[in-house]
């Protein structure tokens, strides 16, 4: 680990005024993916500012939807009575997030703000239409994923919450990758007023997707048989020694079939 | 035995003694020890696989802040240190030696794979001896990587003294027989088996803390070893060259080795040089990825197969040649797993009249590969065990009756195999049954029709096999090229108030020893588990210890302890006689105390402890007072464990998903000591087979990067990949050591991959799948089962 400096940050706009004062500053959230990063000179910062203290924690229902405060722990989303109501996809999707130790530490933003293309949480947003909530603006999730690792965030900007309207009916399916048991393929349906949504995490090369073809076959019939004839075209999607892209294709088919059928 | 100790003894699942501290985190570990002043060491590694070295300056380095020393290979070569050694090596066929290049401790000259050391910096704190080690200037002129074994021989030449890149090139058998008997054959079954290359990954990454003691002229080393004393032998005489006497190995406790720390690294030679040169203590511990990367890797092999059958199917001649890689130097028992300890048990449980094997050992600018839990053995059974399914599914026989009418008879023991082995006793369907019965064999069929009505592919796997454990008669290995004995030492020591210590030349690195081995004293002595303790790992404490691997540990060092114990009582039954005024030949030894037959006279074990140190009653015209005795034992043939696993596989064709549902296993261990432990041991090594042919595999890219350097791409076994496992057992005991063992630290790893593959074959068999590599990923499964769907349409 390069030598660095800790703070913690008071409040939001505290976190905002020594990311601003610092020449390389990181935000630590639960550091499940940063901290490993850091042990490993694969990244340096000459100042960590920890948003344990600034009150972004903590889970609410406005009504329509669930704002889920961007330091809330996985295990909190995991085992929370309104997250498991509201939406029970998205509990189920934060009860499978790495292990229990993981689980304890890591949060929602910075998950989110990770953009990790194998990372859970990205398909939900997208999925199910959240807004995440910043500093200075809210985002629509659909506008948010810019590519790997890549968000619509500007370098300063700090995420305080992510909303997630109530679907009708969600469900999300992983098929892991055996050794880091992140998502080798993962895929949130949800099904709301506006039709039916299909995101796939941990195959597409920019991260994060949507896709059409599945979304428009489940929209004319909501139904595991309907995404049959659908072709998920591999030429996007990620090829490594875990899973060639067209077995990729092929589980994205299968964990959509099985999403769809626990719905 | 005395009340209380009943249930302590040979036999009984007494707790392990040595888990409280393990399990409390009071372990004291390599890492765990700090001397005062202490520096540093963090070793510059190639990040390229196979380059000329041009230049390297560390005069940056040399200046950072902390600082101390930047050694580069030149400076070790000034030194005269040598690198590490061979321990065993095989004759080529053509009579001639092998090849041995040397093995600088850090480079001179070339790279030949990634991780290979290329300097160290030594300084006050790991951090700056870190940052000051991206200072240092490298200017190499890189070479094309050789990675595939299979394409190694005659590819880019990776030693100057090596033109083809093979190190040996080894035959065992009767070429010219198994050729008739192949030739004569009613069919002969051909296949290729290939092994896959695995990553130890023991739990503790290696680690070193080397100081020199000016005044006593005298080195002091704690390491995570399996084997001290072959540390200290092989680092004074081979690589420093300083008196054996001068060197002092410390192993304290070690969490795990699997084989990967049998072996003689450079970075605990370099510490200790330094330290000399240095004039201070000198500390390093690998990281995870140093572990992946340096750690020799295990297995990697590619076998092409032939098995004759006559018309009755019985097995005429077998035929094998085997490509090994090797890595880019070799190592302590690299050119040994792939020779002797392979093609010696190419005749598995089968009576096979004639046996040949030809074994390339390559080099390739990957990191050596040595012995790895098994060493030879879970090579020759995964071969073997593949084969003898493939084959019965082509004549179309049970794979269970295909082995039975092959198996060695129980009354042909002792059995000569065709390659150099008498196996002194053994009985394999009695273990073949118990785990038909125990998996319910009989009733397969109706569970795998029941499954595929769920739309799972259901498949059940056998595998026979037979190991060569407890290495070995000295006599023997020596005549195959070891250059070190075999043997094991213990030391007895009781004090006067009776309690025991026991030194003993074996390293427990998990096995258990702490409690086994005082089973062993307890049950012979008569006294309490408690009043024993085992000490091990310390070269200045124990007479000498070729170490624990190879299943050796209680077949050889637990029979040493039991010599030496009764060495003991041999002289314990003098000094009964001469203080009961009784003939010796009319005393006996049992439950803890000394009795003359035909009266009542009695002396506890106590009391004659305590009369060996307060002699005053005492045969002196006889004896020595002390009561302290030391047993060497060599072994007079290695032992034989056996034995059949089953394995029952569900897979989900939709995704390639294999559920592993069930799995018996009955080994045939000899005597068991205690059963809890060997049970925990077969577990342990079922997981690791499981791991192989599921999910680990060391995947080095055509550059020759190693591409699964941490657990992120490195997949190792889980609670959750495994089900609860039958366990049982048969009994032959070993005829030729006093305890009747035969080892069962390897059996779980020898066994289980060929049982997974025949498994997923099995399964797969429906879609016309006829064979499957390791590890059977999901994809690979997905594929074969698209590949077959696909042949069958056309």
């Amino acid at each position: 680990m390069y030598a660095t400096t800790y703070a913690k940050a008071k409040d939001v706009a505290d976190a905002v005024s020594q990311l601003k004062g610092a020449d390389e500053g990181k935000l630590l959230a639960g550091g499940q993916t940063l901290i490993p990063t850091l042990k490993q000179r694969l990244a340096s910062s000459d100042c960590l500012i920890d948003l344990s203290d600034a009150g972004l924690s903590g889970i609410s229902d406005e009504g329509g939807s669930i704002r889920i405060g961007a330091m809330t722990r996985h295990v909190e989303v995991e085992t929370s009575e309104m997250v498991k109501k509201a939406i029970p996809a998205l509990a189920a999707l934060a009860s499978g997030i790495g292990d229990r130790q993981v689980r304890n530490c890591g949060t929602i933003g910075g998950s989110v703000a990770n953009n990790d293309p194998s990372a859970c949480y990205p398909s939900a947003l997208l999925a199910l239409g959240a807004t995440v909530h910043t500093d200075r603006r809210d985002i629509a999730a659909g506008d948010y994923f810019t590519g790997m690792f890549e968000t619509a965030l500007d370098e300063d900007e700090v995420i305080t919450a992510v909303s997630f309207p109530k679907p009708e009916a969600a469900s999300y399916v992983k098929f892991p990758n055996p050794a880091s048991r992140y998502a080798m393929v993962g895929v949130f349906v949800a099904k709301t007023s506006s039709g039916v949504a299909v995101a796939v995490t941990g195959a597409g090369q920019d991260g994060v997707f949507r896709h059409g073809g599945l979304e428009a076959a489940l929209n004319s019939s909501f139904s595991a048989e309907s995404i049959d004839s659908v072709a998920v075209d591999d030429s996007v999607l990620m090829s490594d020694m875990h899973a060639s892209a067209d077995y990729r294709a092929h589980l994205i088919t299968q964990m959509t079939k099985r999403a769809v059928a626990a719905c | 035995m005395p009340e209380g100790t009943m249930n302590q003894g040979i036999g009984a699942s007494v707790r392990r003694k040595e888990d409280k501290k393990f399990i409390t985190g009071k372990g004291r570990y390599t890492d765990d020890i700090n001397r005062n002043g202490q520096l540093y060491a963090y070793f510059i590694r190639s990040d390229v696989a196979h380059a000329n070295i041009k230049n390297i300056n560390v005069n940056a380095a040399a200046k950072c802040e902390g600082v101390v020393a930047v050694y580069t290979g030149e400076d070790i070569a000034a030194d005269g240190i040598g690198g590490p050694i061979c321990g065993w090596t095989p004759t080529n066929r053509d009579g001639s030696a092998p090849k041995e290049p040397p093995h600088p401790l850090l480079a001179v000259g070339k790279v030949r794979y990634v991780g290979d050391h290329i300097a160290v910096v030594i300084a006050e704190s790991l951090e700056a001896a870190q940052a000051a080690s991206e200072k240092i200037v490298i200017d190499l002129d890189n070479l094309p990587a050789v990675v595939d074994p299979a394409t190694a021989i005659g590819n880019t030449q990776i030693h100057d003294e090596m033109d083809d890149n093979v190190y040996f090139d080894w035959e065992l058998g009767d070429e010219t027989a198994t050729a008739d008997a192949l030739g004569g054959a009613d069919k002969v079954i051909e296949l290729t088996v290939t092994n896959n290359r695995v990553i130890p990954n023991a739990i503790e990454p290696r680690a070193a803390v080397a100081e020199y003691d000016e005044i006593e002229d005298r080195y002091t080393l704690y390491t995570s070893s399996q084997n001290p004393h072959l540390t200290r032998l092989v680092m004074a005489a081979f690589m420093m060259q300083i008196p054996e006497s001068k060197l002092h190995v410390v192993a304290p406790d070690v969490g795990g080795g699997f084989g990967s720390k049998i072996y003689i690294y450079p970075e605990e030679a370099v510490c200790t040089w330094a330290a000399k040169k240095l004039r201070k203590p000198v500390k390093w511990t690998a990281d995870r990825t140093q572990a992946f990367l340096g750690d020799a890797h295990g297995r990697d092999h590619v076998n092409k197969v032939k098995l004759g059958l006559d018309k009755n199917n019985k097995i005429v001649g077998l035929r094998v040649d085997t490509i090994a890689n090797l890595g880019a130097y070799l190592s302590a028992f690299s050119m040994v797993t792939p020779t002797y300890l392979h093609g010696t048990l190419l005749s598995g449980c089968y009576d096979i009249p004639a046996i040949y094997t030809n074994v390339k050992g390559v080099c390739t600018t990957t990191v050596n590969v040595d012995a790895y839990r098994g060493a030879g053995r879970p090579e020759a059974t995964y071969l073997l065990e593949r084969t003898m399914d493939y084959a019965a599914r082509q004549i179309g026989m049970d794979p269970a009756e295909f082995r039975r009418i092959n198996f060695i008879p129980k009354d042909a023991f002792p059995y000569q195999t065709a390659v150099a082995l008498q196996y002194d006793i053994g009985d394999y369907e009695p273990a073949l049954d118990k785990a038909m019965e125990m998996i319910d064999y009989a009733n397969f069929g109706s569970r795998q029709a029941e499954a595929a009505k769920r739309g799972k592919y259901r498949g059940i796997g056998l595998s026979s096999y037979i190991e060569a454990c407890g290495i070995a008669p000295s006599a023997v290995v020596g005549t195959l090229g070891a250059r070190v004995g075999l043997y094991e030492s213990a030391v007895v020591r009781v004090d006067p108030t009776g309690t025991i210590s026991v030194f003993t030349g074996a390293h427990s690195h998990g096995q258990g020893h702490d409690t086994t081995f005082a089973q062993i004293v307890a049950d012979k002595l008569g006294v309490p588990i408690d009043s024993i303790d085992i000490v091990h790992g310390d070269t200045d404490r124990i007479p000498f210890g070729m170490g624990t691997y190879g299943s050796r540990s209680l077949a050889v060092g637990g029979t040493a302890i039991s010599k030496a114990v009764d060495k003991v009582i041999e002289k314990g039954k003098i000094i009964a006689a001469h203080m009961m005024e009784a003939a010796e030949t009319d005393l006996e030894f049992k439950d803890g105390k000394f009795t003359v037959a035909g009266t009542d006279k009695e002396k506890s074990f106590g009391e004659i402890a305590l009369s060996a140190y307060v002699p005053h009653n005492f045969p002196h015209d006889r004896l020595e007072p002390g009561l302290e005795e030391t047993a060497f034992y060599d072994p007079l043939n290695f032992t034989y464990p056996a034995g059949t696993h089953i394995c029952e596989v569900e897979i989900d064709p939709a995704t390639g998903v294999v559920d592993i549902v069930d799995w018996a296993a009955c080994d045939d261990f000899g005597n068991l000591i205690n059963p809890m432990i060997v049970e925990g041991q077969v577990h342990g090594g079922i997981a690791q087979g499981v791991g192989q042919a599921l999910l680990e595999n060391a995947h080095y890219n055509e550059d020759g990067q190693l591409l699964t350097a941490s657990y992120m791409d490195y997949c190792m076994p889980r609670a959750d990949n495994l089900p609860s496992l039958k366990i049982d057992y048969t009994v032959t005991a070993c005829t030729h050591n006093d305890l009747g063992v035969k080892g069962c630290g390897e059996a779980g790893a020898i066994a289980s991959p060929p049982a997974v593959i025949n498994a997923i074959v099995d399964a797969l068999s429906v879609v016309g799948v006829t064979d499957m590599s390791m590890p059977a990923t999901t994809e690979k499964i997905w594929r074969a089962i698209n590949d077959a769907t696909a042949k069958a349409a056309e």
